[in-house]
């Protein structure tokens, strides 16, 4: 019987077919950060359990990092705590942690593919819905509870029961000025913020194929955004040069076994799809959100929807919602919306080339005077690499702040965070109410978008700023 | 964790789609390295003002609703982040059964490792419980029979079997796993021949 690429990932993977529907699955690499483990090595400590395969685990502390000057350590007590319990949790258990001075250091999701640490064919797993990033190397990645964290590092298995099968089709090419991050918003739009619960997504078409290692994992980490909570694309040359060489990725006769088996990841030519989208490359636009929710999004030269127009009473009251908390009004023209801070970094699109796309963007430019902009690099080699290019001069002569990396403002566990009713231009990943600071409002956009934005003072089209 | 049992309760009836773990838990109560102590702060942007004042007509602030076990909301509940911390705090508050016309899977996957009920009715149903509410009286859920009682009136649940009995008998699912520990043995042997690059050794 013909399969999918994630049908092959799951039975390679089965180590029990259990009578009640579900699977023992085995777990090949495991990404543990400060906020959703210290439970579960409490657990494990209970109930005197080990971690099963330490070597098979990577930890770093990002989410309560501070992005300013590290020299002090961190001032907030409990995430210090938060930090330092998973410093004692990794040395106790014996798992290999990049600390806060390590320039390792980095958001989980940056880091597991720079480190090659990520690996196609492989289930990869992390107590973060953002862990389907990974899934852009054709690898099954998804965000699991702290329970589920505690049960694979005690056992490097997770008990699932089978997703059904979604493909999203995105053939033709990008325009000018227009991004993958432009694609995800465009696909959450289509489908909704439900639209993937109960699927795993698996990305095709020309476009996609076009798309660089980095491109494809902006698209896949939006993909729980879209209530999947895994998205993966096949992997390609590009996937395995990107992965060559790198201090984790398998050497001498084990990367040409991997490599053997790597090549021939791809759903079969017949293989079916519970449900299938198409979307052509020349219908996608530089693309903002209004909202509150990651499917409450329109093409830059949109309008504030009306929700008198809406038939849905739940659709109705739910943009009502949105609107007054957001502070627009309907019918208003998006690019005529002012903003009062610019992020660039995230797990999205916190990678060298967004960083390079926005200082396009940005260069031998101001911005605006009444703008706060700041860029968080998503990892400490990032930030060196950016550094290199010249990049952090771009950004702080135009009047950027540039920063040290983590997850930062995306969602503002640390220092970084919006006052109430300040609004922002934003490369992150969630635009949910209180997201990034109590009563802050986010606007997602693409790196070149924000740097747009920045320079305008006002939400604003790129491609006006494109040579 | 603890046995699910029949609960009595009124219940409270937020109507809002879309609900996301960031609006049950905001960021700032995650820095916990504990599971406990979240209730206070459940759903907390909602619950009380700048100053951390309870607004007064939030439901969950008002009785009889801030005793309310059983939370009935809109569709998609749970959506966003992975945090384990929206169970926890819904748990820690008191509420162990949530009803609703769908959740992301995240959160339901996680509502079962704390011994919350989370169930899933048609829109119609949702309604004329939401409607039966307001009248302030108590309801029963029971999952032995997977049946909600409201006055006369009566709805059955779908659950999936094992979720079922885990909740009743309050199983620890990693010792469950731990029994097929020579099934997992055999595995990683294989593993380690045909993709000797995954353990890296």
């Amino acid at each position: 019987m013909s399969k999918t690429l994630y049908d092959k990932i799951w039975d390679d993977h089965l180590v029990h077919a259990q009578e009640d529907g579900t699977s023992l699955l085995y777990v090949d690499r495991h990404l543990v950060h400060e906020v959703t483990s210290p439970q579960a090595f409490e657990g494990l400590r209970n109930s005197n359990r080990k971690v099963r395969k330490p070597n098979l685990t990577l930890a770093v502390a990002d989410h309560n990092v501070p992005t300013s000057d590290r020299s002090k350590g961190i001032s907030d007590e409990e995430s210090r705590l938060q930090v330092e319990t998973l410093e004692k949790n990794c040395e106790e258990f014996g798992i290999k942690l990049f600390g806060m001075d390590d320039k390792r250091q980095g958001i989980v999701h940056i880091i597991g593919p720079e480190q090659g640490f990520t690996q196609p064919g492989s289930i990869i797993v992390c107590g973060d819905s953002h862990t389907a990033t990974h899934g852009a190397f054709g690898s099954l990645a998804f965000g699991i509870g702290t329970s589920e964290v505690e049960h694979v590092l005690a056992t490097q298995t997770l008990v699932q029961k089978k997703s059904k099968n979604f493909r999203i089709k995105v053939d033709g090419k990008l325009s000018i000025g227009v991004t993958s991050k432009d694609v995800i918003l465009q696909i959450i739009g289509k489908i909704g913020t439900a639209g993937g619960t109960g699927y795993v997504i698996e990305y095709a078409g020309s476009l996609i194929s076009s798309l660089s290692v980095e491109q494809r994992m902006t698209i896949c980490n939006m993909t729980i955004e879209g209530g999947a909570r895994a998205g993966l694309i096949e992997p390609d040359q590009k996937i395995f040069d990107y992965l060559k060489g790198r201090p984790m990725a398998p050497k001498k006769e084990n990367w040409d076994k991997a490599l053997d088996y790597w090549s021939k990841l791809k759903s079969d030519n017949d293989a079916s799809f519970d449900k299938e989208v198409t979307l052509d490359g020349k219908d996608i636009m530089p693309m903002v959100t209004w909202g509150t929710s990651p499917q409450d999004v329109i093409s830059i030269d949109g309008r504030i929807p009306n929700p008198d127009n809406e038939a849905d009473e739940d659709r109705k009251n739910s943009i009502e919602r949105s609107l007054k908390y957001m502070g627009l009004k309907p019918g208003t023209a998006i690019k005529d919306v002012k903003i009062d801070k610019v992020f660039i970094g995230s797990c999205t699109n916190g990678r060298i080339e967004d960083l390079r796309d926005a200082a396009k963007i940005i260069k031998n430019k101001k911005i605006a005077q009444h703008v706060y902009a700041m860029v968080v690099p998503g990892s400490g080699l990032v930030k060196q690499q950016a550094e290199q290019e010249g990049l952090d001069k771009v950004f702080k002569e135009s009047g950027f702040d540039w920063r040290e990396p983590g997850c930062s403002m995306c969602l503002a566990m640390n220092a970084d965070k919006l006052k109430p009713e300040e609004r922002c231009a934003s490369t992150s990943n969630r635009n949910f109410e209180g997201r990034q600071g109590r009563g802050g409002r986010t606007h997602l956009v693409s790196p070149g978008m924000a740097a747009a934005a920045a320079i305008s003072g006002s939400l604003d089209d790129v491609r006006k700023y494109q040579n | 964790m603890q046995k699910f049992k029949t609960i009595k309760s009124i219940p409270a009836y937020l109507p809002i789609v879309n609900i996301d773990t960031d609006m049950i838990i905001p960021k700032q109560f995650l820095k916990t390295i504990k599971r406990t102590g979240l209730g206070k702060n459940l759903f907390y942007e909602m619950r009380y003002n700048e100053k951390g004042v309870p607004i007064e007509d939030f439901i969950l602030n008002t009785s009889p609703f801030n005793n309310s076990e059983i939370l009935i909301a809109g569709k998609n509940f749970g959506c966003g982040s992975s945090r384990e911390h929206a169970p926890w705090a819904l748990l820690d508050f008191g509420i162990t059964c949530v009803v609703s016309s769908s959740y992301a899977d995240i959160f339901y996957n996680n509502c079962f490792k704390n011994g919350i009920l989370p169930i899933v009715l048609p829109e119609a149903k949702i309604k004329e419980l939401s409607e039966y509410s307001k009248r302030k009286e108590e309801i029963i859920v029971n999952l032995e029979e997977q049946k909600i009682t409201f006055g006369n009136n009566e709805i059955d649940f779908e659950i999936d079997q094992f979720k079922k009995k885990c909740l009743l008998e309050g199983l620890d699912d990693i010792a469950l796993s731990l029994e097929k520990n020579p099934k997992i043995t055999e595995f990683e042997k294989k593993l380690s021949s045909n993709k000797p690059w995954i353990f890296n050794d």
